[in-house]
């Protein structure tokens, strides 16, 4: 395992690069809120149509979303891939020989937003850069030697990555990757793709954990109750306790 | 015991009470544990987690049950019937929650517990055994949460068995045949989460209630201690109870309904608003499932374990072999045991004690919960470094004992509770 990373490392070395990786890129702030119903919907939809082709989301039913989310049994049709039920789980389109086009078999999501938080995965929807030394032409500044294209490209645009000069001279240069910085356009303008991917990750949040809003509001009440479960209990106490020399 | 009488109609007032009674001690009983069991009458917060420790064992029990219909204990299924739990089963997601946060919440109440003791020294004459019971609870404590830790089958359960099970390999000429053993396999695999679910839901929890009740059963025949340390036995008045004890029920049963209720405010947010609590309760490596390939970038086990998982990085391998990290961290509990006779001062209770021993108390708290931080944290910069001071300073609290807490100054115990 060892050996492998540091032949990763190794391979990434060349290019002069050395990326700071125990500290990591700042991750961008996500900005989710998992009770905007509208934005749900939303990264549902753009879930559906750009990351369902590779990516699974095996432990999420059709019809719960459907139910969460508010979506009209008819409209959830469209989401859907032709052949599943309502009742089925989100299951991607990947063949089992999918390792052989990426190097990594594209992981299910279900539960990314709990295992890697939501800001990470606004960040790495963020950070794809232009680097003709990957596979696909691109990088990702969050995950270095990521395997998964950018998708999202005719949406963003490409970017290009920005490094900083750090010591050396000519061929010894230590160059370090500070960030990236917008190339050629996309169709899309910064703050409507911003949107776009705050939904998906609204929306991968909820797949994470479909009882959240619903386990928060409920709280509301429970710890209510138990407030004036206590002021009874606690005057019931003093009552008994009366009689009681200190 | 009378003879049960022809005419004794079970339709009178009492009647089944007296039914039963005749053929069960069950008035005996709830007069001795309860309503004839004369407490100290000056119990503050601190006396709270005695019961506290017990409702959440019932919390732990009754979710567990509940988990335990719908969990499978298979290498194959295990993480995907968590997520089952999690989404599919009706209110499966407050169960499972109500065990995790309640995993956490048995140390917190238990660690609260023990620090009782240490403030009061309950656990001196008479009642080291009672103690003693307590120290073999919280030991398999640790080992119930270990393997339910390992139960959810994600990567941190496979990572931190795989590190916790090794440590026994340390062990010399036995060690390897003994990890074999522990695991069932070569790897942690589907043999050990199987042995550990048995181990989990079976053999541990009923250990656990047996000696809850001997701990409980001890505290009734020894009497409870109190923030004062003396013995209120001493003054019994005519009617041939303590002059400053009251019965347990009702005060302390109405009383503690307030404290529990108080618990389950801060237990309830906790479940309700912040069920992971920050990636301490449930890791954030644990919604990956368990990958033999992949290690996780940092194998740290959860916050209760982390003061002596610290213990374990901070004493450096010697002699070709790193087995002295794993005495230490078994010696940790091992030193709770002899507690009642290290500690040699006249009086009990910290109120009564000199400065010797509060700084002492201070310092080793301040210990444990530095070495809780440096267990988190990856071992480099200042905090091996920390470690290494505070397990000498852990370990001093205790070794070096006999001789402060005599030295030590204190003042005049009063006759009666104040």
């Amino acid at each position: 395992m060892f050996k492998r990373l540091t032949l990763i490392a190794a391979l990434m070395l060349p290019a002069g690069l050395a990326l700071a990786e125990d500290e990591g890129m700042n991750l961008m702030h996500a900005g989710t809120d998992i009770n905007n119903t509208a934005s749900l919907q939303r990264g549902a939809r753009n879930f559906m149509s750009y990351c369902s082709g590779c990516h699974s989301l095996k432990y999420v039913r059709y019809n719960r979303i459907g139910q969460d989310l508010q979506i009209p049994p008819a409209e959830l049709t469209n989401l859907m891939f032709t052949s599943d039920k309502p009742f089925d789980t989100i299951n991607s389109a990947m063949p089992a020989d999918s390792e052989q086009w990426f190097g990594k078999k594209p992981p299910d999501l279900s539960l990314v937003a709990r295992a890697k938080g939501t800001d990470y995965i606004y960040s790495f929807l963020h950070g794809f850069y232009a680097d003709k030394s990957r596979p696909w032409g691109v990088n990702n500044l969050y995950l270095p030697a990521a395997a998964m294209p950018h998708v999202l490209q005719k949406l963003q645009g490409l970017q290009k990555p920005v490094f900083k000069h750090e010591a050396g001279e000519g061929a010894d240069a230590k160059m370090v990757l500070t960030g990236v910085e917008p190339m050629t356009p996309g169709s899309m303008k910064p703050e409507e793709y911003d949107q776009f991917v705050r939904d998906i990750v609204n929306f991968l949040d909820y797949a994470g954990e479909p009882v959240k809003a619903k386990r928060q509001s409920m709280g509301v009440y429970v710890i209510l109750f138990l407030l004036v479960f206590f002021v009874f209990a606690f005057l019931l106490k003093k009552e008994y306790w009366k009689d009681v020399q200190h | 015991m009378a003879a049960v009488p022809e005419s004794a109609s079970p339709a009178k007032s009492g009647g089944l009470v007296q039914w039963i009674d005749q053929r069960f001690p069950l008035l005996s009983l709830w007069n001795d544990h309860m309503a004839q069991y004369y407490a100290p009458k000056n119990f503050n917060f601190w006396y709270y987690f005695g019961v506290l420790s017990m409702f959440v064992l019932a919390n732990q029990l009754i979710t567990g049950i509940f988990l335990t219909m719908s969990y499978k204990p298979s290498a194959a299924e295990a993480f995907s019937s968590v997520e089952y739990i999690m989404r599919d089963l009706d209110g499966g997601w407050l169960i499972r929650y109500m065990h995790s946060t309640g995993a956490s919440a048995f140390f917190i109440v238990v660690y609260l517990h023990m620090f009782r003791a240490l403030l009061y020294g309950s656990h001196r004459k008479p009642r080291e055994l009672l103690w003693i019971i307590g120290c073999v609870i919280f030991l398999l404590l640790m080992a119930e949460a270990f393997m339910g830790y390992v139960l959810p089958w994600g990567n941190m359960s496979f990572w931190g068995a795989q590190v916790i099970v090794s440590l026994f390999g340390s062990l010399p000429v036995i060690g390897g045949g003994l990890v074999e053993w522990i695991r069932g396999d070569y790897v942690i695999a589907d043999a050990t989460l199987n042995r550990f679910f048995a181990l989990h839901v079976a053999a541990l929890p009923l250990a656990l209630v047996f000696l809850v009740i001997a701990h409980i059963m001890a505290l009734h025949e020894v009497g409870s201690n109190n923030p004062d340390g003396i013995e209120i036995k001493k003054h019994k008045g005519p009617d041939g109870h303590p002059l400053d004890g009251i019965p347990f029920h009702p005060y302390y049963t109405v009383k503690d309904t307030a404290g529990i209720v108080f618990f389950l405010i801060l237990f309830c947010g906790v479940i309700f608003f912040a069920p992971t609590f920050g990636g301490l309760f449930l890791e954030a490596p644990n919604f990956e499932p368990a990958n033999p390939l992949q290690t996780p970038p940092h194998i740290a086990p959860v916050w209760y374990f982390t003061p002596f998982y610290a213990m374990l990085r901070a004493v450096p391998s010697f002699a070709g072999t790193q087995v002295w990290g794993v005495l230490v961290m078994g010696g940790a509990i091992v030193v709770l045991f002899f507690l009642p006779w290290l500690d040699r001062s006249p009086v009990k209770s910290i109120r009564y004690r000199g400065p010797i021993y509060k700084v002492a108390l201070a310092i080793f708290v301040v210990s444990f919960i530095i070495l809780g931080l440096c267990g988190m944290k990856p071992p480099s910069g200042i905090y091996p470094l920390l470690a290494k001071i505070c397990t000498a300073l852990y370990f001093a609290f205790f070794l070096l004992m006999p001789w402060y807490s005599r030295i030590d100054s204190y003042k005049p115990v009063p006759e009666r509770v104040t």
